[in-house]
This record gives structure tokens, C-alpha cells and sequence, in this order.
């Protein structure tokens, strides 16, 4: 087996759930973000713009994926973190965030691990698939 | 439409600083709790001259600080209701903290059409400078544009 520390090809070492994702949070991540796009915030917008309701800022996932990633791995390890949004993130969805480690690598001449990432729902559908490139 | 003649097109640098209330709150938001984030002794046993922030929050001062945070949608002719995040990556060469004030310059790397022309998937890279002129770390975005239907389909 690869290893690296107490580092395996194969370990979840990342494993957070969130609580549900309510308006409420949509309004505080939208101040907070600087992302006032209305579509994650204003009915109104949203219904016009073809959809049912207002849906979660695809970053606010990417910062839920990132905090799991940083309560499992020090922050200044991460060298590169990259995420591909599969799907719209509804109101009310109960997100889960996993990680894996997938590879033992060098990256620019530094040993470092790749930890395969996902944010799913309660449903179990994928809302964003990454990964992380951190130094071990 | 946009088409391939906005690869290289570049937008008005935006200039940021990375202040202690604005993370407090973005903390918050996202729920961190974690103390590296927002204790700076807690950052310094850490190792880190200050407070450093989230992965994801360089995306988020390029829009704060930005006068027109949608410019590359607006200067591109796009609609924001038309608009959705694909992907996004970070490369990070030095952290960022409390204190820092960062320079973000974006430019248009690649434009593709898909399925049929329904969809137009836009790349845009954004390296980020810090004031003493350090190259701290490059994000990569592609936006998803959700095209009108043509009349003839």
C-alpha cells in the first residue's frame, strides 16, 4: 500500500455535513460574498430568469467544500483546490462534503497528496465533484 | 452571442483588501468555525503573520472591491439571468491575510459552444498580486451562458 504519514491512497479524510441551506443563509452568504447576483436572493429574478425559486450561490458550496477540506488538512497545505459545479444547489438541501485521498504526488517538486472531493445532498446527488492538491 | 473574438479580453484590475470585519462576517455566513480563521494568535501558533482567509474567499474580494463586480458579463454583452458557474480552481503559490491588499487581473481564455450552440462555456483566468508585488495565486472560472433559443430549432 502507498503511504505517506498516516496518509493512505483510499482514506476519507474528509467527512462534514451542513445544515440545511435556508433563504436566510443565501442572504448572509450574498452580503458577505460580494456576490449580489439577485438570482440566489430575489423570487421575482429568479422566476423571470426560468427558474422555480431561488437556488444556492455555487460558491457558497465551494466554501463548505473547502472548510471540510481545512478541518481536516492545515489550510497551509493546500496548494491547489478546483471544483466543477454538476448541478444547482436547491433550498433546503442537507449538503455532505467528502474527501478522499486518490494519489500520492509531487507537485512542483513537493511531495503532496490528491484528495478527491464531493458536496452531495441528502438525496445523494452530486453538486460539485473537485479536488484538492495538498502538501504532505 | 459571445464568440471566440473575446479570447484575450481583458478587464479593469481590481484592487483588495483583506479586512478583519469583512472575513468575520464571511466567516459567519459559511459557518466556519475554525479558529486559525479567526483568532490571529490562533493564526500565529499556525505560523501565519495574520489571519489568513478561506480557500475560496480570494473569489469573493474580486467582487467586493470590484466598482463593477459583473464588468466581464456587462463588457461581453451577457445576461446575469442567463449566467451560471461551471467550474472554478485555485492555485495558491502564498496564503493571504488580515492586512493584505491584492490586486486581481482577469482576462478571457477560451470561448466554446456546446450542444448545438445553446450553451456557451467562457474561461476566464484571474491572477492575483499582492502589494509588495509576491504572485500569491491564479483562480480559474468558466462561466456557463445559457443562450436564447434560436428561432430555427
Amino acid at each position: 500500500m502507498t503511504q505517506a504519514g498516516s496518509r493512505s491512497v483510499g482514506d476519507r479524510i474528509v467527512h462534514k455535513t451542513f445544515a440545511p441551506i435556508m433563504r436566510h443563509t443565501l442572504a448572509l452568504y450574498c452580503g458577505a460574498s460580494g456576490d449580489h447576483n439577485p438570482i440566489h436572493v430575489d423570487l421575482d429574478f429568479a422566476k423571470k430568469a426560468g427558474f422555480p425559486d431561488v437556488f444556492s450561490h455555487g460558491m457558497l458550496v465551494m466554501a463548505y467544500l473547502g472548510q471540510a477540506l481545512t478541518d481536516a488538512v492545515a489550510p497551509k497545505n493546500v496548494r491547489a483546490f478546483s471544483t466543477r459545479f454538476a448541478a444547482i444547489t436547491q433550498l433546503g438541501a442537507r449538503l455532505t462534503c467528502e474527501g478522499h485521498v486518490t494519489e500520492l504526488l509531487d507537485h512542483n517538486g513537493e511531495p503532496c497528496m490528491k484528495i478527491t472531493l464531493a458536496a452531495k445532498d441528502e438525496t445523494g446527488e452530486a453538486k460539485l465533484l473537485g479536488e484538492a492538491i495538498v502538501a504532505r | 452571442m459571445v464568440d471566440r473574438s473575446a479570447i484575450g479580453r481583458s478587464f479593469t484590475p481590481v484592487t483588495a483588501h483583506v479586512e478583519p470585519g469583512r472575513l468575520r462576517y464571511f466567516c459567519e455566513a459559511i459557518g466556519e468555525r475554525s479558529p486559525v480563521y479567526r483568532d490571529a494568535q490562533a493564526a500565529r501558533v499556525e505560523g501565519y503573520p495574520a489571519i489568513p482567509v478561506p480557500p475560496t474567499y480570494l473569489f469573493c474580494l474580486e467582487m467586493m472591491d470590484a466598482e463593477n463586480p459583473f464588468e466581464f458579463l456587462t463588457e461581453l454583452d451577457i445576461d446575469l439571468a442567463r449566467v451560471l458557474h461551471g467550474e472554478q480552481g485555485f492555485t495558491y503559490h502564498v496564503p493571504a491575510v488580515v492586512g493584505d491588499t491584492l490586486t486581481f487581473r482577469s482576462r478571457v481564455t477560451d470561448v466554446t459552444e456546446k450542444k448545438g450552440g445553446a450553451m456557451t462555456l467562457i474561461a476566464v483566468v484571474t491572477e492575483v498580486m499582492r502589494q509588495d508585488g509576491v504572485h500569491l495565486a491564479d483562480m480559474t472560472r468558466t462561466i456557463v451562458v445559457r443562450n436564447p433559443k434560436a428561432a430555427s430549432t
